[in-house]
């Protein structure tokens, strides 16, 4: 049937309430009787605990508890390692509490429980602990000094994880090249920063055994099917709602936090609902982190600009624990051959500990940095010969015909790097016109004869999307014609709401006003995973829509009984249900619901005007017949894709650079998108804005700069700069649409396709704004001071 | 506007405050310290002003104070006795029309997540209030205190832009 939604700017239906205040997030859930829990964070990077005083803290009044780890019992227990791989030789998570041992500066100590949040801190200030500080494993350097400071005493050299996957061979090739260069980049530590914190309300009912927790979380199934273990209870006595999230950006799809286990556990200690509410300077040291990534990387091309071979080994710093393995570097090794045909590619990673806060996947996870080490490759072979930047990533360009690709490595899900579709040629012709390359250096030299200093970049890259394991989702009409979709992934602001409602709408031939959808409640649907990897809408979407088709089949069936018509000659369109043809023989959705489910009362106008209808009486035989599989029009989809999708962009820039202040400055931004079809581009442009915007940050000044004690330093909005309106430029977008082949829907993940690029091309810009003093940049982000840095320190520095 | 004659010195740990928000008049005894975020959020639950980082910074919090955009969290309730404050739950009702700024946010798709927008809304409608008709460059210039991880800002603008031209257009028919 012709599809009208799919792929149309529809509005938003989360919009109404959020727009008004109304939004439901964690924060704003309070229940009767509940009190408030703050954290006791630990001050020292690396430390024995001595001893832990809390009697004054138990004495304040409208203190309930004060928790240390020693009264968790069998709590007590490391959080469970997410993702293990026989390369994570040393697995090492975190405790809900320190027991006698911290490993970061803001590793959970103590826990207080009070009558509000205000005396709750209080009683923070009255515990008392004494801790033995050592020697801080304060970066990679020092993580990989010989007989250097260990994170965890029994993890030699600091050493979780090592890895090394060969494609081709490489060193034959290296051997006989015409070009071998080297680099050595630096990809420094960000973080996701939603602007809603980490939170949860729990609520045990003794009554009823039932354990409620409201998180604000991208995986609320995982985590239930946790706690059930934990707590020894039936997973149906437990309940996790994931409700409004105030951006997630992959932060929020880590599991166990501490908080996670203990707020539920006071909860069911005290029996009186319990709410935690991380704030900004507890996020900034307790919510995961990622990026840092020191890679060494040695590549071998020809005359003509084709790459012939990479050599790439990176050290991959992942805090003090590993609670999600080796996911992140395992996905930078994996991104980095991009859109281009690298035949001879070998890869090493070493996972090392630091004291730092735990990583796991922020958006881009892992691709921003590879991005980053295949654009600087191409960026300077396209200088040592001579060429045009764009031409030699045209020459390495995989071409369309060559699909599917397979790059021979082993992906984040254990299936096979594959790409499916893409057309990257046409992703850069387009991002040439939006840019206005051809003309760009008359323009640069018009400006440099001004004195300024404009130069373009660009970045491209391939992203893996859609992955497994599965997802699945109920659909189900309800007597008044609504339909009731749920599904187990959550939504933090990418409009699932919306995009799953036009899914639906499509195939039962209603409005998506009339989609009532539902995300992330585990009582609402029981099985599935959650949302990152850019998987919901392709993963999750594709089953919502083979839900959706079993509904409308099974309509036509029951609508087919009714009017004495073959099943084949039933349409849905415009809320109806009716014979091709005879139109005047219709029902509505409703009705065709409530005659599938075969009542002796019923309810409702849909109902009596069914009633009054002169239909087909009803068959001999059972009232529901086998073939209708049970009653009403309902049915659960799952979908499991074979492998992994792959997105794939190109962005470019042309920016100012102000050789005296080292400020930077947008003069255009164009990113070309392909994220196979589109279900709604008005969402995915909003992705891809969202997405540029924080690599803007993550390029610019986002960089967590943590002390030789391994203290944060600019541990707050005051000095972590978030980029404001004022930085980021207006963006102009255009697509490619090459659908996938694995999913019924042919879409693509589209939620970190706009951060990835973004270091990549910042550094090109600026390498080619400041060509004339030879700069070279090497190291993400790139404050303005640090700027600042290499340009005094250049070997044809500017008169200043 | 204030008729009682409370002496805030003599208050210690709590303090009698009578306020109006979106136009009712609410009368607490409040502990001094408590902030003023907290007191709209938890004593009267007006949930929808959000807060991000209580440090001033990122303008989730944003509220009209006798009609200037302030930052609820770096206020105490105590403060606020006696004054109007406008939050985004006075806007527009549960079932009425969407503000025009609103209406804009919904059509530009000018939020994803939700959580920085009711400060954003509340920092526009001052900001249109001041200037109706601002540039580009002044509507990012204004909006710069106001922080949102989700969009990047684009359909912000573009909101505020449509918003304003709708919010003069409306003048004009009322003048
Ligand atoms: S919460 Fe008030 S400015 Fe961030
Ligand atoms: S919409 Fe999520 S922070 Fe602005």
């Amino acid at each position: 049937m012709a599809t009208r939604w799919f792929g149309a700017p529809v509005q938003r239906l989360e919009d109404p309430r959020l727009l008004r205040g109304r939004g439901n997030y964690v924060d704003d859930i309070d229940l009767p009787e509940m009190l408030h829990a703050a954290v006791l964070r630990s001050t020292q990077a690396r430390a024995r605990i001595v001893s832990i005083d809390a009697s004054a803290a138990w004495s304040l009044p409208g203190v309930h508890l004060v928790l240390t780890a020693q009264d968790l019992g069998e709590v007590l227990e490391p959080s469970p390692l997410l993702v293990p791989h026989a390369a994570l030789t040393q697995p090492r998570t975190q405790l809900p509490l320190a027991r006698d041992t911290v490993r970061y500066v803001g590793e959970a100590v103590a826990l207080v429980v009070a009558d509000d949040r205000y005396i709750a801190e209080d009683a923070l200030d009255l515990i008392d602990v004494e801790y033995e500080s050592f020697p801080v494993v304060h970066s990679l350097e020092v993580a990989s000094i010989t007989d250097g400071p260990l994170v965890h005493d029994d993890v030699p050299g600091n050493v979780a994880a090592h890895l090394a996957q060969t494609v081709g061979d490489p060193d034959s090739v290296f051997a006989s090249a015409p070009h071998v260069l080297h680099e050595t980049l630096l990809i420094d530590r960000g973080a996701a920063m939603p602007m809603e914190c980490r939170g949860i309300v729990a609520r045990w009912d003794a009554q009823d055994s039932m354990l409620t927790c409201w998180i604000s979380t991208q995986g609320p199934l995982p985590i239930r099917n946790g706690l059930a273990a934990i707590f020894h209870l039936p997973e149906h006595k437990v309940r996790v709602v994931a409700p409004d999230v105030g951006g997630g950006f992959g932060t929020k799809i880590m599991m166990f936090y501490p908080e996670e286990v203990l707020i539920p556990f006071v909860a069911m200690q005290l029996g009186r609902p319990v709410k935690w509410i991380e704030d900004r300077r507890e996020h900034f040291i307790s919510a995961n982190q990622e990026r840092s990534q020191l890679h060494e990387v040695e590549y071998a091309f020809d005359d003509a600009g084709i790459l012939l071979a990479v050599r790439d080994t990176f050290l991959h710093d992942t805090g003090a624990y590993a609670p999600y393995g080796i996911i992140v570097p395992i996905i930078t090794a994996c991104t980095l051959p991009g859109p281009y045909r690298l035949r001879h590619y070998s890869s090493e990673f070493t996972v090392l500990y630091t004291n730092k806060v735990p990583v796991s996947p922020y958006r881009g996870a892992g691709r921003p940095q590879a991005v980053f080490v295949m654009e600087r490759i191409m960026d300077r072979i396209a200088s040592e010969l001579h060429l045009d930047r764009l031409e030699v990533r045209a020459r390495n360009f995989i071409s369309p015909g060559e699909f599917p690709w397979d790059v021979g490595l082993v992906y984040q899900d254990g299936g096979p790097t594959k790409y499916d579709s893409g057309d990257y040629l046409a992703g850069l012709d387009k991002l040439k016109v939006l840019l206005d390359y051809d003309t760009f250096p008359a323009l640069q030299a018009q400006a440099r004869s001004e004195g300024r200093y404009l130069g373009i970049g660009v970045g491209a890259y391939v992203e893996g999307t859609g992955i497994g394991p599965y997802e699945g989702a109920l659909v189900r009409v309800e007597s008044d014609g609504r339909v009731f979709v749920s599904t187990g992934v959550t939504t933090q602001g990418q409009a699932h709401i919306t995009t799953f409602a036009q899914i639906v709408a499509d195939q039962l031939g209603i409005a998506p006003d009339d989609v009532m959808v539902s995300t992330g409640d585990t009582q609402a649907f029981n099985w599935g995973v959650g949302t990152y990897a850019s998987r919901a809408a392709t993963v999750a979407g594709s089953a919502i829509h083979i839900a959706a088709v079993k509904v409308r089949e099974k309509a036509k069936m029951v609508a087919a009984d009714l009017f004495e018509a073959a099943p084949e000659d039933i349409e849905l369109a415009d809320g109806k249900v009716f014979v091709r043809d005879a139109p005047h023989r219709a029902l509505t959705l409703g009705q065709v619901a409530i005659s599938s489910n075969p009542l002796r009362y019923a309810y409702g106008e849909n109902a009596r005007t069914l009633m009054s209808m002169k239909l087909a009486g009803p068959r001999p035989g059972p009232a529901l017949p086998e073939e209708r599989g049970g009653p009403g029009l309902e049915a659960s989809g799952f979908y499991s894709p074979p492998h992994g999708s792959f997105a794939s962009g190109i962005h470019g820039a042309i920016i100012e650079v102000d050789p005296v202040t080292c400020n930077v400055t947008f003069v255009k931004y164009a990113a070309v998108h392909d994220c196979g079809r589109v279900i709604n581009p008005m969402v995915v442009e909003g992705q891809v804005h969202g997405g540029v915007a924080q690599g803007i940050g993550g390029a610019f000044f986002e960089r967590l700069v943590y002390d030789e004690e391994g203290q944060i330093i600019n541990a707050s909005f005051m000095d972590y700069l978030l980029p404001t309106a004022a930085e980021v430029p207006s963006l102009l977008v255009d697509h490619v649409e090459t659908p996938s082949p694995l999913n019924p829907l042919g879409v693509k993940g589209a939620g970190e396709a706009g951060v990835i690029p973004v270091p990549a091309l910042f550094a090109s810009a600026i390498d080619n704004a400041l060509a004339p003093f030879g700069i070279r940049i090497r190291e993400m982000p790139l404050h303005p001071s640090r700027l600042y840095e290499l340009l005094r320190d250049a070997k044809d520095k500017p008169a200043l | 506007m204030r008729e009682r004659d409370d002496d805030l010195s003599q208050c210690v740990e709590e303090c009698e405050i009578a306020v109006t928000v979106n136009g009712n008049r609410h009368e607490h005894t409040v502990p001094v310290r408590l902030l003023l975020s907290d007191f709209l959020r938890h004593e009267l639950h007006l949930t929808g002003t959000h807060v991000g980082c209580e440090q001033g910074v990122c303008g989730c919090c944003t509220v009209l104070f006798n009609g200037e955009a302030v930052r609820a969290c770096l206020m105490f309730a105590v403060q606020a006795d006696g004054m109007a404050i406008t939050t985004i739950e006075g806007m527009a009702g549960v079932n009425s029309e969407l503000h025009p700024i609103q209406q804009a946010f919904r059509e530009k798709h000018g939020l994803q997540c939700g959580f920085c927008t009711p400060g954003i809304i509340m920092s526009v409608h001052a900001m249109l209030h001041e200037h109706p008709d601002p540039t580009e460059e002044e509507i990012r210039h204004e909006l710069s205190g106001n922080l949102c991880r989700c969009t990047g800002y684009q359909n912000i603008v573009e909101a505020v832009k449509l918003a304003a031209e709708r919010l003069r257009l409306q003048h004009m028919e009322v003048e």
